[in-house]
């Protein structure tokens, strides 16, 4: 992929995407701005994780899903046949709404998306400082050959982070991370996602509207259209959309009148 | 809670409904223990046939085999030479002379052969252990009356020397050497042919192949085949490798074969005839292990730019791998104890040497087994008593490999 002036860290154009003939969103227009939080809110079922998705190719793995479209990243529409979507994956990075651990120690689970990257550095300081940025370090650096399972939900959630940060890559893309935590894990992860945004570009899917409020440069309203696909409903600085927003369903939801 | 009156519109109908589900536990209960019964019912008659008092009557008494007032077990190794060669047929002792002259064998070599050769006891009747433990006094009556001269001894028929023998018209000197040897070198091949080709199927079909019609014709055709009966496996592997493919399953193409194996009925044939019945099991629990495994692992694994490839195996196969190895495991189990395919391929239903690579001629547990029962002779069928203990116990060791694999690898992380 080559290297231009681009402002944008990745931007999706007249994107829809498909579950087989159903058309599940509709004409997605939105930039992702460079080393920002970005986070994506809307009632269930309008398709936010859909798109977060699109953004590396991960819906590649539902056989019936399809897309059309572009999501240019860096100049390049990763969806073109001459893309692989495992070069895409490994610089847009993802982090699940369940904590996903590997069944392995806490230190294989850091160092093996790094190792099978074909990563030549010293893998200790690696695993190290991905644990440090993921805000682990501290709870774990005597147990690290302990299986990633033992650890909390909130532990859990921060090793796929510093798995994820481990890879090096330019956006993290995250679909509900603290949906399944206590609000002090949360806390811990909108705290880290602050300090990531020093370095990576974040995208979060969220169900928690304090949340976007809390922690997000930006915010992208989506809803469901007329026809039950997703719409990109309105997207501006966090502030404007939860202060002023445009559209009075965006009001509507902030405000919890619906949704 | 009989005083609160049931809101109107519902029945007041709770004790029918502790009824009718008392009635079924009550019937699963039955057929549980219907099932133990069997079992049990198993087990004893085997036992009853494979101990049990024997009368042994030689055919000439020790006794009057010692010279010179020393009896027989107290002879020298000349003397009992002697004794040999005057008993037995002079062919027989050149045979015998020629393997290993009788000056290098030892005291007790020739004392056995003398007892096998020339007293030649012989079971003249046997009971069950039933009988043996129930119906003792009687027993000792009836050898009393019938067999004078015979000695009567507990005997359990499955013993060291059984299991050290090979096959013999006698029953009182056959063993399972050849059958149990035969029976593992089948397995291995057909484990050797069936676990990577079944293993790879199943990967295929579970992370490559897509939802098209073809592939679930295929997966379609492999779920009816596991339940096609043995016997067509056998007509298949007859057709295939025990005629079609004969330059190599005899070893032909190795160069030059035993005339007796050379028209393909080897234990490559049987081996690879059994693959082919328990490929299809092999193929379906491999795919329950691998669709076992969560798909957020695979999903982790692709978000971090692996390849499907380094996903399956780094992540797929070792969370499949107890569950594919337990499958395998008691799909082996199958093919251990299959028969009727084994007949059609070619088994030998007699051999007394021991296989020694893929391409000699066999038989198998199952089939000497078989064979033993239906013999005529009573002893037979102790010794087939015995032969099926050795069977369920091999089978018992397999099954206890699989739970241990499958308990190991899990409690890995």
């Amino acid at each position: 992929m080559t290297e231009n002036k681009i402002t944008y860290a990745i931007e999706a154009a007249d994107l829809n995407l498909y579950y087989g003939e159903t058309l599940a969103v509709r004409d997605i227009d939105m930039q992702i701005e460079k080393q920002k939080i970005t986070a994506m809110i809307g009632p269930s079922g309008c398709g936010k994780s859909t798109v977060l998705r699109a953004f590396n190719r991960m819906n590649d793995l539902i056989p019936s899903a399809h897309a059309t479209g572009s999501v240019l990243y860096h100049g390049k529409d990763i969806y073109d046949e001459d893309v692989d979507p495992v070069e895409v994956r490994r610089r847009i990075g993802m982090v699940f709404q369940k904590p996903n651990p590997f069944p392995k120690s806490i230190f294989d689970n850091v160092a093996w998306g790094a190792q099978i990257n074909g990563y030549q550095g010293n893998m200790d300081e690696l695993v190290e400082e991905s644990l440090r940025d993921a805000a682990l370090w501290d709870e774990v650096k005597d147990k690290l050959d302990k299986s990633g399972l033992s650890l909390s939900g909130g532990q859990q959630q921060r090793l796929c982070i510093a798995r994820t940060i481990a890879v090096k890559p330019d956006i993290i893309l995250m679909d509900e991370p603290a949906s399944a935590l206590d609000p002090i894990a949360t806390l811990k992860i909108e705290d880290l996602m602050h300090e990531l945004a020093k370095e990576f570009t974040i995208i979060v899917v969220t169900h928690n509207m304090q949340q976007a409020a809390r922690v997000s440069d930006f915010t992208a309203f989506f809803n469901l259209g007329e026809d039950h696909a997703g719409v990109l409903e309105e997207y501006d600085v966090t502030s404007n959309i939860f202060t002023n927003p445009k559209k009075k369903t965006t009001e509507d939801y902030i405000t919890g009148r619906f949704g | 809670m009989t005083q609160i009156k049931e809101k109107e519109g519902f029945a007041d109908n709770l004790p029918q409904r502790h009824r009718s589900g008392g009635f079924w536990s009550r019937l699963f209960q039955i057929s549980t223990g219907v099932g133990i019964v069997a079992l049990i019912a198993l087990l004893l008659n085997i036992t009853n046939s494979a101990f049990g008092y024997v009368a042994t009557e030689n055919k000439i008494d020790p006794e009057t085999l010692a010279i010179n007032g020393i009896p027989l077990e107290q002879l020298h190794p000349i003397d009992l030479t002697y004794i040999l060669e005057q008993n037995v047929s002079a062919g027989f002792f050149r045979a015998q002379n020629n393997e290993k002259p009788f000056e290098e064998r030892t005291r007790e070599e020739i004392y056995d052969l003398v007892i096998e050769r020339v007293v030649e006891p012989e079971a003249a009747a046997t009971w069950s252990l039933f009988d043996s433990l129930v119906h003792k006094d009687k027993i000792n009556a009836e050898v009393a009356e019938k067999y004078p001269n015979a000695e009567l001894s507990f005997q359990s028929w499955i013993n060291g020397s059984f299991l050290l023998s090979p096959q013999s018209a006698d029953p009182e000197r056959a063993g399972v050497r050849t059958a149990v040897l035969g029976s593992l070198w089948v397995v291995t091949i057909t484990l050797l042919f069936a676990f990577p080709m079944g293993v790879g199927a199943a990967i295929y079909l579970e992370e490559y192949a897509g939802d098209k019609w073809f592939n679930r014709l295929i997966q379609t055709n492999i779920n009816n085949l596991a339940g096609v009966p043995s016997i067509i496996y056998g007509i298949l592997g007859l057709a295939i490798f025990v005629r079609g493919m004969e330059p190599i399953t005899s070893g032909a193409f190795l160069g030059p074969v035993d005339p007796t194996t050379a028209n393909g009925r080897t234990i490559l044939s049987a081996g690879l005839t059994l693959g082919l019945l328990i490929l299809p099991l092999v193929i379906i629990n491999a795919q329950e292990a691998i669709r076992a495994v969560p798909g957020s692992l695979r999903q982790a694994s692709f978000g971090l730019g692996a390849t499907k490839w380094q996903t399956i195996w780094h992540h797929v196969l070792p969370n499949a791998i107890p569950g594919i190895l337990t499958g395998t495991i008691l799909a082996v189990s199958r093919a251990l104890g299959e028969t009727a395919p084994l007949v059609v391929v070619g088994a030998s239903t007699f051999i007394t040497f021991d296989p020694t690579s893929p391409f000699s001629k066999f038989t198998t547990l199952p089939i000497q087994i078989y064979q033993w029962t239906s013999r005529p002779q009573d002893e037979f069928r102790n010794i087939a008593a015995a032969a099926i203990i050795v069977l369920l116990i091999i089978l018992l060791s397999l099954n206890v490999v699989a739970v241990y694999l499958r308990n190991r690898y899990s409690q890995k992380i």
